[in-house]
């Protein structure tokens, strides 16, 4: 039921997904980040088992950060891309990592690009896409709407708009949303869409019209 | 990638017909795809006696929960032990004492929970031994969580939460023996877990006074008792504060029924009077 997905604009990438932490029926929280921050200019989407998302997405992390301090140059999104993929593919016939990643960057000389990596380590740059149950509800949309060249308010209304089809046709679909962006200034969260939980509106999703 | 959906609620499991040699009972199927249900007295007991406990899936027959309010944690839980339909013990101490300012709650397999919250006791008691300074909740669950995830699919079976107060104050986290590690400010955790969040939910505010917070705590492990037939015992409610935990109130689940449901004297409705004696 977890949902991430991504898109690329002009010169910087989106990455969005939701926040619930789900074990069977029960809800355990709606404001679980599932967006890692790699280091200055990466963003990792992971999707899958709990202990595996974040076992895996930290264990890339710091990878990161120690070639960066062994060779002073941070690594390149298309190298990112290759090693997490290459970790998936070691792992994948011994004890596999059930995670499924869209991994967002922005590099100077390659400009902003997306990756897909899935838990059989398959790997493609991608302009969009998108994982779990909502991604049958929002790659069809996103073919549609997506364009080469979007600014980020049209990127983020892309998303949005995705956001609100998985809330309308997905069985016990994630309610809240985190959108997270990366371009020249770096990897930040942009904003987030709740619906329930102590962050959300007052009301947002209890208001009962007569 | 597919995921699942659990399913394990809706399939029925029972047996194909006892074919036996005459004695026992079984109640005969229409045809061999029909399930026919095989009654305790047939041939093969000690079998059927294995898939029942095996239908039955003890999974975390318990009510914990624990929740941060502005001042400290709260943590509280039942003390009954179940085996499927067996109540094995109704006095057993779910919230373990790690150290003075860390509690561990107990759901899933008893002997799981209490060897790896001594196990983390050690290693927690190490580490201040090593840095001169105590360890950080973050740090002690994450310790947790990186041997549990090294345990996973060996047949572990641990939910716990793991609270307490350190130099950033109040902490609380979720760590069980899939892997999850989860940070928050309110969990619930066992069979009678969705129960109590309902209580939880409904009554949690940031700004409570102790009392009020213990209090929402024993109505929400009461009310999960009271409907969760695996839950049960006393409720056990622990405050951590800067200086560390303090146990606060162990009441019996029946005699806190009367306290909130008191027996009202039911109006009667029809007396019964002396027939007038009538002297023949």
């Amino acid at each position: 039921m977890e949902c991430v997905m991504g898109v690329v604009g002009r010169d910087f990438a989106v990455v969005a997904a939701d926040t619930s932490a789900v074990q069977s029926i029960l809800v355990h929280k709606t404001d679980e980040d599932k967006v890692m921050v790699l280091d200055s200019h990466k963003l990792m989407g992971a999707s899958g088992e709990p202990g595996d998302r974040v076992q895996f997405t930290e264990y890339i992390q710091k990878n990161l950060h120690l070639y960066q301090f062994r060779n002073t140059i941070p690594l390149s999104t298309a190298a990112t891309a290759n090693f997490t993929r290459g970790e998936l593919a070691t792992a994948l016939r011994k004890n596999p990592y059930m995670v499924n990643v869209i991994l967002g960057g922005y590099d100077k000389d390659a400009g902003a690009s997306l990756y897909y990596i899935d838990y059989i380590s398959t790997l493609h740059k991608i302009d969009k896409g998108a994982f779990g149950y909502g991604s049958y509800f929002c790659l069809s949309l996103m073919d549609k709407l997506y364009h080469p060249d979007m600014t980020v308010e049209e990127a983020v209304d892309l998303i949005d708009k995705c956001i609100k089809e998985i809330r309308l046709r997905l069985v016990v679909a994630p309610q809240n949303f985190v959108i997270k962006i990366v371009d020249k200034n770096g990897a930040r969260e942009y904003a987030r869409r709740d619906l329930v939980g102590d962050n959300a509106s007052v009301d947002a999703a209890t208001t009962v019209t007569a | 990638m597919a995921m699942k959906v659990d399913m394990s609620a809706l399939e029925t499991n029972f047996s194909i017909p006892c074919l036996d040699d005459g004695d026992g009972m079984h109640l005969s199927a229409d045809s061999p795809d029909v399930p026919s249900m095989v009654l305790p007295t047939c041939a093969d007991f000690d079998g059927f006696q294995a898939a029942t406990k095996d239908m039955v899936k003890n999974k975390r027959g318990t009510t914990t929960l624990a929740f941060i309010f502005d001042k400290g944690v709260i943590v509280a839980a039942d003390s009954r032990a179940s085996m499927g339909g067996y109540i094995s013990s109704q006095t057993v101490r779910k919230i373990i004492e790690i150290n003075p300012y860390m509690l561990g709650t107990m759901a899933g397999g008893a002997a799981d929970c209490q060897f790896w919250h001594r196990n983390l006791g050690n290693k927690c008691r190490l580490h201040e031994l090593s840095n001169k300074r105590r360890i950080s909740i973050a740090g002690a669950s994450k310790l947790l969580a990186n041997i549990l995830y090294s345990y996973r699919g060996m047949g572990l079976s641990i939910g716990t939460m793991i609270a307490g107060f350190d130099e950033k104050g109040p902490g609380l986290y979720y760590v069980d023996s899939e892997g999850a590690r989860l940070v928050g400010n309110r969990f619930s955790v066992g069979s009678g877990s969705l129960y109590a969040y309902g209580i939880l939910d409904e009554g949690y505010r940031f700004n409570m006074s102790v009392e009020e917070a213990a209090e929402l705590a024993r109505r929400a492990i009461y009310g999960a008792t009271f409907r969760d037939a695996a839950s049960g015992g006393c409720v056990s409610v622990y405050h951590v504060g800067p200086d560390g935990w303090k146990k606060l109130s162990g009441d019996d689940v029946g005699e806190l029924h009367y306290h909130y449901y008191p027996v009202q004297k039911t109006p009667v409705e029809q007396e019964m009077t002396d027939a007038p004696s009538t002297s023949a």
